[in-house]
């Protein structure tokens, strides 16, 4: 039997990569800073691996969008970047992967594994009691 | 008084609790699932096309399709002979996520199926940050794109478990230095089974299909 099932988000116009990931990000400061009683939450500190695709002026703009309303309305959005490290599978040096060169420059041995750059989370809150 | 509250919660979690609520849905059914990435035009639906009257007789096989609009390639898995097939229009968003593939499920008695390929949206960034719950990515890559995709987009090349590489057709026509091309993918995925075809002549396809096929077996 063959037929096709539509599921439509197009409802959802103005959905792109970045907004889940917002809305994602203010989800979880809500749910810490409930737990905590706070009255307003005045700063959101976020780490960034440089291997991430996510772009934070995207995540900016949605934030004074979604945000609006809640306890973190106008809270400040902190972007801690973490570089890229690869280490070597061959020598084991560790190093940071210039642009498009994936060559250990140790020992010029490609196949490498990542050691840092992919974090993407929420460290930290702060709020009003 | 201000106080700081450490969270060290990772952003992605919520689409990975329900990526992994995906995956159980998947496996209590006995199915195999694969998630094809490509960027737009290397031949997805083309490699379903070529794929899914090979299995008729061997597999039964739901297709979910992402698209951002229409259903023609959900069309294309159905006229190819797949027993299901599901278009998820994502309405704007670059790339399936967990909650889209959820929802696709939903519409699917998954025990009637062997093999489900998930054919995601075109794109050769997002797709790898958004886990969806499949047992193996499968990246096609296509000769016309250039040998430099490993090296500009990383991200894409060092997740996938097969990197399939289409329209080896084309090889005599363009300028595609294939060694440069795997010295890029060996540095970013060492020894990913890759597997070069041709849809438009069909070379290649055997070992494709044998892939699928030993995956299922597991």
């Amino acid at each position: 039997m063959m037929y096709t099932t539509l599921v439509d988000f197009r409802k959802n116009l103005i959905s792109m990569h970045e907004l889940p990931v917002t809305q994602s990000i203010l989800k979880i400061a809500l749910e810490h800073a409930e737990k905590a009683n706070a009255k307003r939450i005045t700063d959101l500190h976020i780490v960034q691996g440089e291997l991430s695709s996510m772009v934070d002026d995207s995540i900016q703009f949605y934030w004074e969008i979604i945000a609006k309303d809640t306890i973190a309305q106008n809270a400040t959005l902190h972007f801690r970047r973490v570089p890229a490290e690869l280490q070597c599978m061959a020598c084991f040096q560790k190093y940071h992967p210039k642009d498009g060169e994936l060559v250990c420059p140790n020992c010029g041995s490609v196949g490498a594994k990542i050691v840092a750059g992919e974090e993407f989370f929420v460290e930290a809150i702060d709020i009003d009691e | 008084m201000t106080e700081r509250i450490p969270v060290v919660e990772n952003i992605l979690s919520a689409n990975d609790r329900l990526a992994e609520e995906n995956r159980a849905r998947i496996n209590a059914a006995g199915v195999f699932s694969i998630n094809l990435m490509a960027s737009p035009g290397a031949g997805k639906t083309s490699i379903i096309e070529q794929t899914l009257p090979r299995l008729k007789d061997k597999l039964c096989v739901a297709v979910i399709d992402g698209d951002i609009a229409t259903s023609l390639d959900a069309d294309r898995a159905s006229s190819a002979g797949a027993q299901a097939s599901i278009q998820i229009n994502t309405g704007g968003e670059c790339h399936l996520d967990a909650v889209m593939l959820h929802g696709a499920l939903n519409q699917l008695d998954l025990t009637k199926f062997d093999l489900l390929i998930v054919e995601n949206v075109g794109n050769l960034v997002c797709p790898a940050e958004f886990r969806l719950g499949t047992h193996k990515s499968v990246l096609i890559a296509s000769v016309p794109e250039g040998d430099d995709k490993p090296y500009k987009y990383p991200g894409m090349y060092r997740g996938v478990d097969a990197l399939v590489i289409n329209k080896i057709d084309l090889l005599p026509y363009v300028p595609f230095k294939m060694d440069f091309f795997q010295r890029g993918v060996e540095a970013l995925n060492p020894g990913v089974v890759t597997l070069p075809l041709s849809c438009r002549t069909g070379e290649g396809l055997d070992a494709w299909i044998n892939w699928i096929l030993q995956n299922v077996k597991r």
